[in-house]
């Protein structure tokens, strides 16, 4: 399939011009500013300590001392929560940092030089995505056991492929264009071609596709911990909150809403960042609306 | 066949190829004797011994590759060894479940998606366009197994009108089973549905902005007759594209389901075995799942020749 | 009585005003030239006709056509009459047609749906009408996909679906503009028989003015949404009364004042290109087998003197351009030999190529598409300085920058900014900035002004000219439009399935053409000084 790249004919002044006009960018920005500002914030402070266990005020319903209730150690959700978005912001941020480092290059490397080398890069890349993140995890726990950093990793894999494939196909899109080719008439190396004109034309392409990693990501490790299979107590975590809600449903259905709210909330969030940036530098987008 | 095709399979076949060794490769450098992994610390030598023996490990790595991916072909997987019995008979028994559970998970996600997506597309920018790709977004952001655990509360604990988790079996009637497989599939299908309505509706409405949708219209052809005549079936690929993504997403999202409803699937019996260490299993599963996968990406290409005649070739 | 009756339309998009108080009518079996530059209304006056507007359109005034108010006119009874009534041609014959769909399909499925006939039927009148337009039944059955048609013969089909049912209006949008000039002739052709034969009214749309005078009873000119003249074709041209035809007349046929040429054979030559050859794979046809290599260039020779231009002129897809790409070792030959300056550039690397990347600069088609967007202009016409031994300091770079665009006509100020901020001619004029720069003694331009409308394809032709005068640069000129050959060039080269199968002095080959290929080529390009003579016999 062949992509097609519009390529915005603004500076950076228009854009942001644009940006806080677009609703979904808005939206989305505020959002996930929010998410991360809470999740710096539990660094310093929360309103309860997470390690501390108080048993005799397990499974509190959401009252004004506890406002997201407390577990099934008394610990209080609300805290919880926000050392767990510390937690999910980093596992996911790592892992979209491992699949563009390394997709990114491989995509451009495998669109600058065609041939073998591309068709190479791209068999490894339907082998990678032959297994899902999920089944990545459940063999790398299955040799190295559960844990937050087999999470990134089996994560991060399953980005690589992704950030390729996009990587490559934007490139693809860019280098039959005649600035590409003025470029070569100067004499300029495939190399020094890809970093000066293809990769900051594809930039935009990659952000929206890292916004939609990130979120992605978090769904992911969420997932994971969920079956034991990413970060492990006491370090909280939403997925692992979740789990401990499951068989507590009846008495206590704060600890799985909660938890699974900033879930939502925080992936709605990227998403809509995503979709308000590719909204704003793709006009073809924007004018379908 | 056309060239087009034959390249496909070649290339599915190859990744088939790859993946067995990389599966192969994976459980081959697990740190430590997989037979004492296996058999735990308190073992004797004398058991190691007879189960590496039993296990083929003493064997060149090429042999036992060679070995175990010829049993893959005539779906001999091994001995579990915590269940001691056939791999193939433990999965035969878990598939009747995970298979169903994702099928109809499938179906459910198409059934919602692509109306949804007909409807946006055609009313793009009205309300109830926004309406429809407000809840969308909203879905695609909701953890299928949190979303399972709230429709557990409202319709198992609540209303009590489905159970709340487990599986009677097929041997108990097909209504009852099929009872027991509707809230995990639509716990797994509305995210799903979500992402798909979402691309069925970008697809359309960029392919409702190519030339030929005006010279379709230039006909006299009413806006109706256009977008399913001419928009749907070019917009086909990438939905269908999607789909097949979905399908490996499904996959793994039945593992982590069918643990929030106690189906006694293939998802159950991967995390059962990796507590018990069994790695046959483990290995035998992931395995399948991933040979499911590539079939499906086959089938995805084949379906884009359908679509496309620019594919097919001619004579 | 007129067919169609335009009374004041005007026109707003999202706010924007498109048109503004526009007259216009077609009576049956009359041909109506709508003229105008870009941006100058004509594609919306017609997609007005056809109520196939964006939902943000507004337009007030009166279209009648055949008694019916077609602002007031209900989707239904538009559906009635589009297809019917009124057929539409547009200009991208490449993408107007469903690529899912087969030929057959889409010419039958227009009759179908307006007579409510059966398949069978609608089948039969869709053959007899390809067969009607040229795409007779042996070779283009009725189940083939438009992937396996040309461009010309993609426009035949889209010509059989508007036409298929005998309308009574047919609206043609740059019905022939991405085609070259032999199939262009070809299409001009058949419109005007089918015009005859049904005694349709045509609306025709063009920018050429040359076309537009070959086929039009009567023209209207436009520009930026008003109608700036309207007649009888010969007495409007002819007298060019209004200043604007006036001014569009004399752009269409500017030549640039050149007081040096060149013959061939002046000294060394600057370029010798011997027994050039390009193959290309052939597709695969099989899983082993693939079809016979498609040879694109065969066994080309030719050479050029310094300060010399030479056109090189073809129809599309003759291997003009990738002689070009060859020329600038931008793509590698499958045989031959290219010597520059006595060097030869076959079979070297990019890096012993330097010295003569020097020399040697690049002018291409599109003004939007040959700068990155993501630069500015300073840094986009320093690129080439890539190629020098020593890199200038930024200071002398910018010296070097704000020169180049001196000669080009454009201000030093200007290099602070992105390519976006300029129009397409200015565009054009960075374009050839860039590839001054260097001070080469080769440009090879493909198609440098085939973007540009008529009044900014004088001046940058101008430029061109004046640039070879004052710094003897040879030129290279790939074109498939005779004006600009006969506008620039000292001599000309025409090429035909890969091979050079005439060259000679301009104006001698393009008076007396010898070969088949350029006798084609010259009989089918408009010309508006012959078309004007002819309108004028016509119509007294």
């Amino acid at each position: 399939m062949t992509l097609h790249i519009d390529i915005p004919d603004e500076n950076l002044a228009g854009i942001l011009a644009k940006a806080f006009k677009n609703r979904s960018f808005l939206a989305g920005f505020v959002i996930t500013a929010l998410v991360a500002a809470v999740a710096i914030l539990s660094f310093f402070w929360t309103p309860y300590d997470v390690t501390k266990l108080v048993i005799s005020d397990k499974t509190q319903a959401p009252s004004l001392a506890h406002w997201f209730g407390t577990d099934h150690f008394g610990r209080d959700i609300l805290s919880m929560i926000m050392v767990g978005a510390r937690n999910s912001i980093a596992v996911a941020l790592v892992a979209v940092g491992i699949g563009m480092g390394i997709g990114v290059p491989l995509g451009a490397f495998a669109a600058a030089r065609g041939g073998t080398a591309d068709d190479v890069l791209m068999r490894l890349n339907d082998l990678v995505f032959a297994f899902p993140a999920l089944l990545s995890a459940i063999m790398i726990t299955a040799i190295f056991g559960p844990g937050a950093f087999n999470a990134i990793i089996a994560i991060g894999i399953f980005n690589i492929p992704v950030f390729a494939r996009v990587a490559r196909a934007g490139a693809l899109a860019i280098w039959p264009r005649e600035f590409i080719l003025a470029a070569r008439a100067a004499g300029k190396s495939r190399t020094l071609i890809s970093i000066e004109h293809v990769l900051p034309n594809i930039a935009t392409l990659l952000l929206v596709q890292g916004t939609i990693q990130f979120a992605l990501g978090i769904l992911a490790e969420a997932g994971l911990s969920y079956v034991g299979l990413g970060t492990q107590p006491p370090m909280p975590s939403w997925g692992r909150m979740l789990f401990d809600a499951q068989t507590r449903m009846v008495v206590a259905p704060w600890m799985a809403i909660f938890p699974g709210m900033a879930i939502v909330i925080t992936v709605l969030g990227l998403n809509l960042l995503g979709d308000g940036i590719a909204d704003i530098l793709d006009p073809k987008s924007r004018r379908q609306r | 066949m056309t060239a087009y095709l034959f390249k496909r399979l070649v290339i599915a076949v190859v990744t088939l190829v790859l993946a067995s060794m990389v599966v192969f490769a994976v459980l081959e450098i697990i740190p430590g004797d997989p037979a004492r992994l296996m058999l735990g610390l308190n073992a004797s030598a004398d058991q190691v011994e007879l189960l590496r023996n039993q296990m083929g490990l003493n064997a060149p790595v090429v042999l036992r590759y060679l070995h175990w991916a010829g049993g893959l072909m005539s779906l001999d997987f091994g001995r579990s060894y915590t269940y001691s019995v056939p791999v193939i008979d433990l999965v035969r028994e878990r598939l009747v479940v995970s298979l169903p559970l994702t099928l109809m998970a499938l179906a459910l996600s198409t059934a919602i998606a692509i109306p949804v997506g007909l409807f946006s597309a055609s009313r793009s920018g009205r309300a109830g366009d926004t309406i429809a790709m407000g809840a969308a977004q909203l879905g695609v952001a909701v953890p299928n197994f949190w979303f399972a655990l709230m429709l557990i509360y409202f319709f198992a604990v609540w209303l009590r009108l489905v159970p709340a988790g487990g599986f009677p079996g097929w041997s108990a009637g097909v209504w009852p089973a099929l009872k027991s497989l509707l809230l995990p599939a639509i716990a797994l299908a509305l995210p799903q549905a979500a992402i798909l309505a979402r691309v069925t509706r970008s697809a359309l409405i960029e392919v409702l902005n190519e030339d030929y949708i005006r010279t379709a219209r230039a006909k006299g052809l009413p806006y109706r007759l256009v977008l399913w005549r001419h928009a749907l079936r070019n917009a086909m690929i990438p939905v269908v594209t999607i789909l097949g993504l979905q399908f490996a997403f499904l996959l793994a999202g039945t593992i982590i389901i069918e643990n929030v409803f106690y189906l006694p699937g293939l998802g159950r019996l991967v995390f059962q075995a990796i507590n018990q260490r069994d790695l046959i299993v483990v290995e035998s599963v992931v395995m399948l799942l991933v040979a499911a996968v590539i079939v499906v990406n086959f089938v995805v290409d084949l379906s884009y020749a359908v679509v496309d005649p620019r594919l097919r070739g001619r004579q | 009585m007129s067919l169609l009756e335009i009374d004041k339309l005007s026109l707003t998009i999202g706010g924007t005003r498109i048109l503004r108080d526009v007259e216009l009518s077609v009576a049956p079996g009359e041909v109506m030239g709508l003229v105008g530059e870009s941006g100058s209304g004509k594609s919306m006056t017609a997609l007005t006709v056809m109520q196939l507007l964006p939902w943000t359109a507004h337009a007030t005034g009166r279209v009648t056509f055949d008694g019916i108010d077609i602002l007031a006119a209900s989707e239904d009874q538009m559906c009635a009459l589009r297809g019917d009534d009124i057929g539409m041609v547009f200009q991208e014959p490449m993408t107007a047609l469903n690529p899912v769909k087969t030929i057959g399909e889409q010419v039958a499925e227009g009759i179908r749906w307006h007579t409510r006939a059966s398949r069978a039927y609608a089948e039969e009148r869709a053959r007899k009408m390809l067969d009607r337009v040229g795409l007779p039944a042996a070779q283009f059955p009725l189940s083939r996909y438009p992937h396996e048609l040309s461009g010309g013969q993609r426009q035949r089909v889209v010509i059989a679906i508007a036409c298929a049912l005998k309308p009574k209006l047919l609206i043609a949008d740059e019905p022939t503009t991405a085609l070259d000039v032999v199939l262009q002739a070809q299409i001009l052709d058949l419109l005007r028989d089918l015009v005859a034969e049904n005694r349709m009214g045509l609306l025709l749309i063009s920018h050429d003015l040359a076309v537009v005078t070959e086929m039009a009873d009567r023209i209207t000119i436009l520009r930026h949404g008003e109608v700036m003249e309207a007649g009888d074709t010969a007495r409007t041209l002819s007298e060019q009364l209004h200043p604007y035809t006036r001014q569009l007349a004399q752009a269409s046929m500017h030549v640039p004042a050149r007081a040096r040429t060149h013959e061939v054979g002046q000294g060394k030559p600057l370029l010798q290109v011997d027994n050039l050859t390009r193959d290309y794979p052939g597709r695969r046809i099989s899983l082993l087998k693939r079809a016979a290599p498609i040879r694109a260039v065969d066994d080309v020779s030719f050479s050029m003197a310094p300060g010399q231009s030479v056109a090189l002129v073809g129809r599309s897809g003759c291997g003009k351009s990738t002689l070009a790409r060859m020329v600038l070792a931008l793509d590698k030959p499958t045989a031959g030999t290219i010597r520059f300056r006595g060097d030869t550039l076959t079979g070297k690397s990019e890096a012993e190529l330097k010295p003569a990347r020097r020399d040697m600069q690049v002018v291409f088609q599109d003004p939007y598409g040959s700068f990155d967007p993501r630069q500015k202009v300073e840094r986009l016409v320093a690129e080439p300085l890539h190629v020098l031994e020593k890199k200038p300091p930024p200071a002398a770079r910018r010296e070097m920058v704000a020169h180049a665009l001196h000669e080009v006509g454009l201000s030093p100020s200007d290099m602070d900014k992105y390519p976006h901020e300029f129009s397409g001619g200015q565009r054009q004029r960075l374009s050839i900035a860039r590839a001054i720069i260097t001070r080469p003694k080769l440009v090879v331009a493909d198609e440098p002004v085939s973007a540009l409308d008529v009044s900014i394809r004088a001046q940058i032709l101008d430029l061109f000219a004046e640039l070879n005068q004052k710094l003897g640069i040879a030129y290279l000129f790939i074109t498939h439009d005779l004006t600009v050959a006969r506008a620039i060039t000292d001599e000309v080269m025409v090429m035909h399935d890969g091979k050079i199968v005439e060259r000679g002095r301009t104006s001698e080959v393009l008076d007396h053409p010898q070969s088949e290929a350029a006798k084609a080529l010259v009989a089918a390009a408009p010309d508006l000084h012959r078309a004007i003579a002819k309108k004028m016999q016509e119509q007294g």
